[in-house]
């Protein structure tokens, strides 16, 4: 990327970062609602499950930043359709500016703000009890793998504020990918449900990246499941990337 | 036209596009486009000079915005050729898009910004120097300083169209394209823009306007194009039109005043806009 495109792009991040800020909406669902259903698991249905750690906000935590990411992630689908639909985005594109920073730009406030609630939700994580005896080559492991998880969610939903028809459908692909979660590792062990819940749970990403993240935070072997899930998440990326990138060209000359 | 040998002895080649060279600030021929089955540009040609207002018409769907796209480098033409500033859109487009500001008829601005913000997100876009300066003064010029502050989703629809022409001002593009600038306008805010335009095309900017008004074409444009069925079927002076019609026959009428004089001497000079804006042009 020249300066130039980087200059643009910087100048595109401020302007979401402001539509963030000033849209309460937004705070809410991707920072506000990921600590409640913190605070509902763990203190309401915590004290009736059976994670295997001595403490279930240690259990708990990576599977609400997985969620808090892809209920984020939807925004900027949203985003980006009411660009094309408010004639922004060609205004943009008719401008001596590097086209590429248009998406970038979309695409770098994706990753600034989730990793801001994902920084709020470890701190309010830690005041639930969160304990962690990681060092920092394994706190950086962790960014990594959230920020490969933000990225490749994003760049979906950028196929997703692309193609959209409206600004339901912009944001409604990031329901399944909320839910996902919910039948994964993330909240409870997956050896207590059926058979072929059990199958589905093994073989999802979520569960390979929600025991990576476990494991790096617990200082214990992270074996197999983070190859498996850094598969998952380059997969992911460089798919959604190129579909991403096929959608634009269609959308612009 | 008598010193034009002694012009281009005096300036070097590079730099004549700037310069009052008789080269067209716009110049189409042959242009064609379709959607599918749709024929939407048959066959385009026309040519505007520099420091003028070319106004296209036509009726909703003739392809006037489809003419203003591919001019903008937003869209790539089926056959033809366009050039603007001298620069061909399909092989320079990074070069037309130096030279050329376009204000859409959905008035893209940012809602969320406010209209300072939107005018420094412009200026920055387009690294020009000391981009607050350069807000600043545009929120002057077009009496909005006390609105900068706000959000633009509060502004009227005359503030949004002003704030509109405003951002495509910054780093003093030779040739703007204004399609449909007045559509959704009350008819203060219309004359309004109507001055600005003119403004802009007396300090040596190339206008092209697209506009379902006629009256609009009628008092704006040096010369005016009517796009029908994929083509242009007349081109030429608001005089030159006219005669194209029987000449004038004299007959007696009443001079009635039109509604849109009476409600303009009812509520005329009420709003602090629009007084503000009286001072500042004359």
């Amino acid at each position: 990327m020249s300066a130039h495109t980087v200059s643009n792009a910087g100048v595109m991040l401020g302007r979401s970062m402001r539509h963030i800020t000033r849209s309460l909406d937004t705070i809410i669902t991707v920072t506000i609602t990921p600590i409640a259903l913190m605070l509902l698991f763990v203190y309401v249905f915590g004290g009736a499950i059976q994670a295997g750690t001595d403490n279930y906000v240690n259990y708990l935590l990576p599977g609400i930043l997985l969620i808090a990411i892809a209920s984020g992630i939807a925004y900027t689908a949203y985003r980006l359709y009411g660009d094309l639909q408010s004639g922004i985005f060609e205004r943009f594109h008719s401008m001596p500016i590097a086209r590429s920073a248009v998406l970038w730009g979309h695409v770098l406030t994706s990753l600034v703000s989730n990793l801001i609630s994902v920084v709020v939700i470890v701190l309010v994580g830690l005041l639930m009890g969160f304990r962690t005896s990681a060092g920092p080559l394994a706190w950086l492991a962790v960014a990594g793998i959230l920020i490969l998880f933000t990225l490749a969610l994003t760049w979906l939903a950028v196929i997703a504020g692309l193609t959209a028809s409206s600004p339901d459908g912009a944001s409604a692909f990031s329901y399944p990918l909320i839910f996902l979660p919910f039948i994964s590792s993330a909240f409870v062990p997956t050896d207590t449900m059926p058979a072929p819940v059990e199958w589905f749970a093994q073989h999802q990403p979520v569960t390979s990246i929600a025991n990576t993240i476990r494991a790096l935070f617990a200082e214990q072997p992270v074996g197999d499941d983070i190859w498996v899930a850094l598969a998952w998440l380059v997969g992911i990326l460089v798919v959604a990337y190129a579909f991403a990138m096929a959608a634009y060209h269609r959308k612009i000359a | 036209m008598l010193d034009l040998g002694l012009l281009l002895t005096l300036y070097p080649p590079m730099n004549r596009g700037a310069m009052n060279t008789p080269e067209p600030a716009i110049r189409i021929s042959g242009l064609q486009k379709s959607y599918k089955d749709l024929h939407v540009l048959k066959g385009v040609d026309f040519d505007v000079a520099r420091g003028s207002i070319f106004a296209l018409l036509g009726s909703n769907g003739a392809g006037k915005t489809t003419v203003v796209r591919i001019l903008s480098t937003l869209l790539k033409a089926d056959a033809g050729t366009a050039a603007v500033n001298g620069f061909d859109v399909a092989a320079e487009p990074g070069k037309v898009r130096e030279s050329i500001s376009l204000t859409g008829q959905f008035a893209a601005v940012d809602p969320i910004l406010t209209g300072r913000e939107n005018l420094v997100m412009i200026a920055k876009l387009r690294q020009v120097e000391r981009p607050k300066e350069v807000a600043d003064g545009l929120l002057e010029r077009f009496g909005l300083t006390e609105a900068g502050g706000r959000r633009v989703a509060t502004y009227s629809g005359g503030m949004r169209r002003r704030l509109d022409i405003a951002m495509s001002l910054i780093g003093d593009p030779p040739v703007i394209f204004l399609d449909e600038p007045t559509t959704g306008l009350d008819p203060e805010a219309r004359i309004e823009v109507w001055g600005i335009v003119q403004n802009l095309a007396d300090n040596g900017t190339t206008v092209l306007l697209t506009t379902q008004y006629l009256d609009e074409a009628e008092k704006l444009a040096d010369r005016i194009a009517i796009l029908h069925q994929g083509v242009i079927i007349v081109n030429g002076t608001l005089a030159e039109l006219r005669a194209l019609l029987p000449s004038a026959t004299v007959e007696y009428v009443e001079r009635q005043p039109s509604l849109e004089e009476v409600f303009l001497a009812l509520v005329g000079d009420k709003t602090p806009n629009g007084k503000q804006d009286k001072e500042e042009r004359s």
